[in-house]
């Protein structure tokens, strides 16, 4: 599904990702973890294209990733739900808004949203909260707006940058149930985190990255650096 | 699909007025290389119609005969120049036809002339010719019978005609390209106020995989409606002044040259759509160009 095959994308010797080999199956729940600056964002962007990387290729499915065309890029985009730490919710529309949003951008006929936003809310458990604006919404519910947002269009992948950075222990655990149920339906995830508690009870694979390199990749327990328990 | 259409519209509106200095600056940027636009299409339009008037009129040779000529010189004068190449037509006009056409021509000022003590003007002989390319070998075989003291032919005039409108395209569109570059570098940093204080829903609708020219639409119809109120001042002002001419040089213009000045409709019409055309391509431009960094992927 996913394959970084030698990807280097170096902001100056040393920093950013130094010739990484990743291979990950459809369906599969991956942590992605590591100390700050250790450059797991940077695989993120790569993925997006965000980023091209300096050297080495980037396959998602079908797609060569490198190679995308300008013009490309935004139907790439809508096979990966992608969801950060600060959430990026539109401070101006309601929740339900801001995942009605996501499939106007794609055109979606108005039936279909209306329909399908719904549904979807419900899933992620704030059904509701859905007239709500973000800055009426807790942390963890801002995120599952997000997380709804990211989903709303049936990726293949969902790749989400700390999105329990910004949340308690007990919230955390919340969206990693959510996390979990989407994996469950098939999509695949790929999570950067600096939670250890998290990552070392959810049995999972682990990829570690440290100064850009992979440095450990299996479900074993994992102690090496990471960054702090919860940021 | 309308609805967001009016939506993108209000919004533009507000933005604009939210960034009201700049989108002053870019609507003053627009509007003054309209209007520079404007004055050198008004002369060149007229230049050409008078032009054109001149060709068609003036496919002839005028020569002027000398006071005292007697009528045998003038007819032999008149023979030996029917039988050149290319004359079509050669007709004899007296003094006092000379002064008829004249006034004639002054029209409401024509009353001028009848406070002239002598006919001042010499009669002359007029030499139609197939086209003005053989006027010059008309004109020069016409000035050697010792009775012509002058020859006159448009040849030249309409050549230097020719010339000047040629080279107020060329300079128009040096002048015109350059402004453009300056109107869209300005409009795009109007725009990139907006870019920047919705930067976050930029980056939303990329992730989520919006293609660019969906993204692009607000700002376009932003750069568009700036583009729109710079040309609809301009026509406004433009029609205005043409209209102020007219009035006051139009009459002038024809007693000197006896070609009218092309109609205000005429010109204000061609205008608006020209100003409107343009206004609206470079505050497209302009928020084209306001977004490139932020949708290179
Ligand atoms: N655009 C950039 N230009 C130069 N250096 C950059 C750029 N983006 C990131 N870096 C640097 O690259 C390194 C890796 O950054 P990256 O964001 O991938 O780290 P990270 O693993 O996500 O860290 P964190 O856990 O703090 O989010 C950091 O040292 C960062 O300062
Ligand atoms: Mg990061």
């Amino acid at each position: 599904m996913i394959t970084f095959d030698h990807v280097t994308k170096l902001y100056r010797p040393g920093v950013g990702l130094d010739d990484v080999c990743v291979k990950i199956d459809k369906g599969e729940f991956v942590f992605l973890v590591g100390p700050s600056g250790a450059g797991k964002s940077t695989f993120v962007k790569l993925l997006l294209k965000d980023l091209t990387p300096d050297s080495g290729n980037i396959q998602v499915g079908d797609y060569h990733v490198n190679k995308l065309s300008n013009r490309m890029v935004p139907k790439y985009r809508r096979k990966i739900g992608t969801v950060f730490q600060d959430f990026k919710l539109l401070p101006k529309k309601t929740a339900y808004e801001n995942v009605a949003f996501a499939m106007e951008v794609l055109h979606k006929p108005s039936r279909q949203i209306r329909k399908q936003v719904p549904q979807i809310l419900s899933l992620v458990g704030i059904s509701d909260k859905a007239d709500k604006y973000p800055h009426e919404l807790a942390g963890g519910e801002q995120q599952r707006v997000a997380i709804a947002r990211a989903i709303v269009n049936n990726p293949q992948v969902l790749i989400a940058d700390e999105p329990t950075g910004n949340l308690d222990p007990a919230t955390a655990w919340g969206i990693m149930d959510l996390l979990d149920q989407i994996n469950l339906r098939g999509t695949t995830v790929i999570m950067v985190t600096h939670a250890k508690e998290i990552v070392n009870k959810m049995d999972r694979r682990i990829i570690a990255i440290d100064k850009g390199r992979v440095i450990h990749d299996s479900k074993e327990y994992y102690a090496g650096p990471m960054g702090g328990d919860e940021e | 699909m309308i609805g967001s259409l009016f939506y993108n519209i209000k919004q533009a509106f507000v933005q604009i007025f939210r960034n009201r200095g700049m989108s002053a600056a870019s609507i003053f940027s627009i509007l003054a290389m309209l209007l520079i636009l404007g004055l050198v299409f008004i002369i060149i339009v007229n230049v050409n119609l008078f032009s054109e008037i001149v060709k068609q009129d003036y496919d002839q040779v005028e020569v002027f005969i000398k006071d005292g000529a007697t009528q045998a010189e003038i007819d032999e004068c008149i023979e030996t120049l029917k039988a050149k190449p290319g004359v079509t037509n050669v007709t004899f006009r007296s003094q006092e036809d000379a002064l008829a056409i004249m006034k004639e021509r002054w029209g409401e000022s024509g009353y001028l002339l009848d406070s002239l003590g002598e006919n001042p003007l010499p009669a002359s002989i007029m030499i139609e010719v197939d086209s003005l390319d053989n006027a010059s070998s008309v004109a020069s075989a016409a000035g050697k019978f010792e009775i012509i003291e002058d020859v006159q032919y448009y040849k030249e005039t309409v050549d230097k005609l020719t010339k000047i409108t040629h080279f107020l395209q060329i300079a128009c569109m040096i002048i015109m390209a350059f402004l453009v570059v300056v109107s869209v570098v300005v409009v795009s940093n109007t725009i990139k106020l907006t870019v920047m204080a919705r930067s976050d829903e930029i980056h939303i609708m990329r992730y989520v995989g919006a293609n660019n020219w969906f993204i692009r639409g607000p700002f376009m119809v932003e750069g568009i409606v700036i583009g729109l109120i710079a040309s609809a001042i301009a026509s406004g002002a433009i029609c205005l002044i043409y209209k102020k001419l007219v009035e006051t040089i139009g009459d002038q213009v024809f007693a000197i040259v006896s070609s009218p000045l092309i109609s205000v409709q005429y010109m204000t019409v061609n205008l608006t759509i020209i100003f409107v055309a343009l206004g609206c391509s470079i505050g497209a431009w302009g928020s084209i160009v306001s977004m490139r960094k932020y949708l290179k992927a």
